[in-house]
């Protein structure tokens, strides 16, 4: 299981705007690069991001090699109502991770 | 006319070897202080600090039982905030069994050997950036310690490696790291060189990594023969780095570009 730096405010007022700060362990090898013996090291980096809040989808990315290892994605939303954030990292060789954090709105 | 050039010349002889003399602590400088904003607002919190991550590995390593002995760090140690606090500002430190310095990383792998009963990690290794990473980061905001006299063989050693011209480039550390620093080397900002965040998240690197691997760095781009990781070559250095940046604060796990 990947590690994940998650920060999302757990409480926040109606209609505020909360910033969603991630960052997931990925070493995000690119493909192109070659071994010193000539083999080619595949690909296996993460291809998608995506956030649902309650189940809604809010914020999706894909991500390419050129990306660096351990990918930090920050987007914002706006805090409608309680309930749950899930984040979800898909991508080669079937790597795929949750988390979940919970959010408090009045 | 002749002797006042002479004179002159002699002078500048002087200056350039009192130049080469060891950093006042006045003049200590983290390169912390010359990243860019974006660098070190990564540093700054913790979840956005890509070395958090394997500092939640060594905080789950620290707890898992491993060895013949059976035992996790945990059951000898206890809780890491209180019995790692301040290790990390004084390593490498003086090991009275093996009569040299010992730096963090060997400390780490003693205990495996020895407590644990089981197979160093090698250097360079997750689970060793891990545990390292969790230890230092129990010293973080205190001001590094060199005090122990029996340091001073190892000391004067490391200082030597440091002052001495090597490699093809025939160039020493000091004359980047003492004489240089705030300077540029192709476009960069030349560093005094402390070792005050490691092991430290390098953004060239994209992973983790020790001193050791920074110092190895350094030897290649100096194009001078390299000193194998763990060597006590690069533990003597390591010490001397310490006594020089005696009194900065750790920031370990730190950010570098």
């Amino acid at each position: 299981m990947a590690r994940a730096l998650i920060n999302i405010p757990p409480k926040a007022k109606r209609g505020e705007i909360i910033t969603i700060r991630t960052l997931i362990s990925h070493h995000m090898e690119t493909g192109f690069r070659y071994t010193t013996t000539g083999t080619q090291i595949p690909r296996d980096i993460i291809t998608t991001f995506v956030a649902t809040y309650n189940g809604e989808e809010i914020f999706r990315a894909d991500l390419f090699p050129a990306i660096a290892a351990n990918p930090f994605i920050t987007f914002t939303t706006v805090a409608t109502e309680s309930g749950t954030i899930a984040l979800s990292w898909s991508g080669d060789n079937g790597f795929a991770a949750t988390e979940q954090v919970q959010i408090t709105v009045e | 006319m002749r002797r006042a050039v002479l004179f002159a010349a002699m002078l500048a002889v002087i200056g350039s070897l009192a130049r080469a003399s060891d950093l006042p602590p006045d003049k200590q400088r983290s390169s912390y202080q010359d990243m860019a904003p974006a660098t070190r607002a990564m540093q700054d919190a913790d979840t956005d600090n890509p070395a958090m991550l394997w500092v939640l590995d060594g905080e789950a390593l620290w707890q898992t039982k491993a060895g013949n002995a059976g035992r996790a760090c945990a059951d000898c140690h206890g809780d890491a905030k209180q019995s790692m606090r301040g290790t990390a500002a004084r390593h490498p430190a003086f090991d009275e069994k093996l009569n040299a310095p010992v730096n963090l990383e060997g400390r780490i792998n003693i205990c495996r050997t020895e407590q644990q009963q089981t197979a160093p990690l090698p250097y360079e290794s997750k689970e060793l950036l891990a545990l390292s990473a969790y230890v230092a980061l129990q010293s973080r905001g205190l001001p590094i310690e060199s005090r122990d006299p029996r340091l001073e063989p190892a000391i004067s050693a490391g200082r030597a490696e440091f002052m001495r011209r090597q490699g093809q480039l025939n160039l020493g550390c000091v004359h980047c790291h003492d004489q240089r620093f705030g300077e540029k080397l192709a476009g960069s900002t030349i560093p005094q060189g402390h070792p005050n965040g490691y092991p430290i998240y390098r953004l060239e690197w994209q992973t983790l990594g020790s001193l050791q691997r920074r110092l190895r760095n350094c030897l290649t781009g100096m194009r001078a023969d390299n000193y194998p990781l763990g060597s006590p070559e690069l533990v003597a250095l390591e010490t001397y780095l310490m006594r020089r940046a005696r009194g900065m604060t750790v920031e370990s796990p730190a950010v570098r570009p």
